[in-house]
């Protein structure tokens, strides 16, 4: 089902929304290579964030070390910030490779976006964690079948972050979902700074503000999770 | 041998429309090895997952070292162990490295000497540096041992621990068991579909069958009670004995 509907949906989606954008502001398209390169190695910031957790804990049951891991005194909440430690050191490698082609092939320093890009990348982060936690305990509820969705949960947020293009370009009814998408502000606070070079500081209380809210409903579910998985003796079932 | 160390009273589990679990009671001693027998499905692996605290009873109660399970369960483990054949290591880690994490994670003391010892006792320290990948399921099972026994633990929990060694390591590994039961006085739950093998190394048996007790003792007073010559005719009649 994810093959023949979701992934064409969500390609169509944002393509189609990044042909409206070219066709509305064709006339007034200031630095659409920072625009677009700066957006894809943010994005990938999120997305490595969020895979850092989800498929470093498939990893871990795909090697059939699952039980052996929840055997141990590690407690639930210490395991998931290893895994967000793990995180952080994919996105710091993964985030700086694609820094540096960008500037090797491309000339485009991401870093002329200037000290302000750090909260706003603290931010996508954040959001990356909560998508993976969110994406674990969806595996761990649902096993096996629920794995693709290390792959596609984070994508389901690209349309309405507005990554490749402004917030102003989405229907109406998305422009209200992207206003409490934490990564919408983000990418509009970017757009901002490489148009205006000022702060946008509402963008980033914004974009924190939804993080923290996230990143707890993160884990109340997480959580919650467990002790269904455990109730059902579905823990033992998917680290076997 | 009198302290007790896991007490468990009434243990009860349910799975939807299955007992999988049935007011089950038992307690092991220190020093002691609890084989828990039965036929597939009769609760040996659920009881295990329940004193991990991988799955939750129904009912009942779990204490292991006079402390509730239920509130205690990381203190607990930190001075338990496990290893299963259903089981395996991380396969990008090398057979050091994964038992390096372990001991990081049971909190041992002079990791690197322990490591070397338990290396040298499974016989794995010519493939230290190989890639778990690259291991054979015997020795995945080996190491699976080795890392079981990282923390020394006061309660081991073996869930059909043997099942896929040949006869000579398979052999090796009882005895090794044996010996750090008796200098070490460590308990020891085990699950085996190999009867000659509980018959050996059990203190004490349990036998279960859709997830009760149907029989206790240790082995050759079970299998007297039953007027059979061995476990396995005993495992025979029990798993059957519906039909006869």
């Amino acid at each position: 089902m994810m093959e023949i509907f979701y992934w064409p949906f969500l390609d169509l989606l944002v393509w189609g929304f990044i042909s409206l954008y070219l066709v509305r502001y064709r006339e007034n398209l200031p630095n659409f290579v920072a625009f677009l390169l700066g957006a894809l190695i943010l994005w990938d910031i999120l997305f490595r964030s969020q895979q850092g957790i989800s498929v470093s804990f498939l990893e871990d049951v795909w090697a059939r070390n699952f039980l052996n891991i929840f055997a141990s005194p590690l407690k639930p909440a210490e395991y998931i910030v290893s895994l967000m430690l793990v995180s952080s050191v994919k996105i710091l490698i993964a985030g700086g490779v694609m820094s540096l082609l960008a500037w090797l092939l491309y000339s485009f320093n991401i870093f002329v976006l200037g000290i302000s890009l750090l909260p706003f990348i603290l931010s996508l982060v954040i959001l990356g964690w909560a998508i993976g936690i969110v994406t674990t305990s969806l595996i761990l509820r649902f096993g096996q079948q629920a794995e693709v969705l290390a792959w596609g949960l984070a994508l389901l947020f690209q349309p309405v972050s507005a990554v490749f293009y402004p917030v102003s370009v989405l229907p109406s009814s998305l422009q209200a979902v992207a206003r409490y998408i934490p990564a919408s502000h983000v990418f509009e606070g970017m757009r901002a700074v490489i148009t205006t070079g000022g702060f946008p500081t509402h963008e980033l209380v914004w974009s924190l503000g939804l993080d923290t809210a996230y990143i707890g409903i993160a884990f109340v579910l997480f959580f919650f999770v467990m002790k269904a998985v455990k109730t059902r003796g579905l823990l033992a079932k998917i680290g076997e | 041998m009198d302290e007790t160390v896991v007490e468990v009273e009434n243990l009860t589990k349910d799975f939807k429309n299955l007992r999988a679990v049935d007011h089950v009671s038992f307690e092991v001693k220190a020093g002691e090895i609890l084989g828990i027998l039965g036929p597939n499905g009769a609760g040996k692996t659920t009881i295990i997952h329940m004193l991990l605290g991988l799955t939750s009873p129904t009912s009942g109660s779990i204490r292991v070292f006079g402390l509730d399970l239920k509130k205690h369960r990381s203190e607990i483990l930190q001075r338990a162990n496990f290893s299963s054949t259903y089981v395996a290591m991380p396969y990008s880690l090398t057979v050091k490295e994964s038992l390096r994490v372990f001991a990081r994670l049971y909190r041992v003391r002079q990791r690197e000497e322990r490591i070397a010892e338990l290396l040298r006792i499974f016989e794995m320290e010519e493939i230290k540096n190989k890639e778990v990948r690259h291991l054979s399921s015997g020795l995945i099972t080996r190491l699976n041992l080795a890392k079981a026994l990282i923390n020394s633990p006061r309660i081991l929990f073996l869930d059909e621990p043997t099942a896929s060694l040949d006869p000579d390591i398979a052999d090796k590994t009882r005895t090794l068991l044996r010996r750090i039961k008796n200098e070490q006085g460590m308990s020891i739950l085990y699950t085996s579909h190999n009867m000659k093998e509980m018959e050996e190394i059990s203190d004490r048996i349990i036998f279960l069958h859709r997830g009760r007790i149907i029989a206790t003792g240790k082995p050759a007073e079970v299998i007297q009670s039953f007027r059979r010559r061995n476990l396995e005719e005993v495992f025979l009649k029990l798993a059957r004995g519906e039909k006869e």
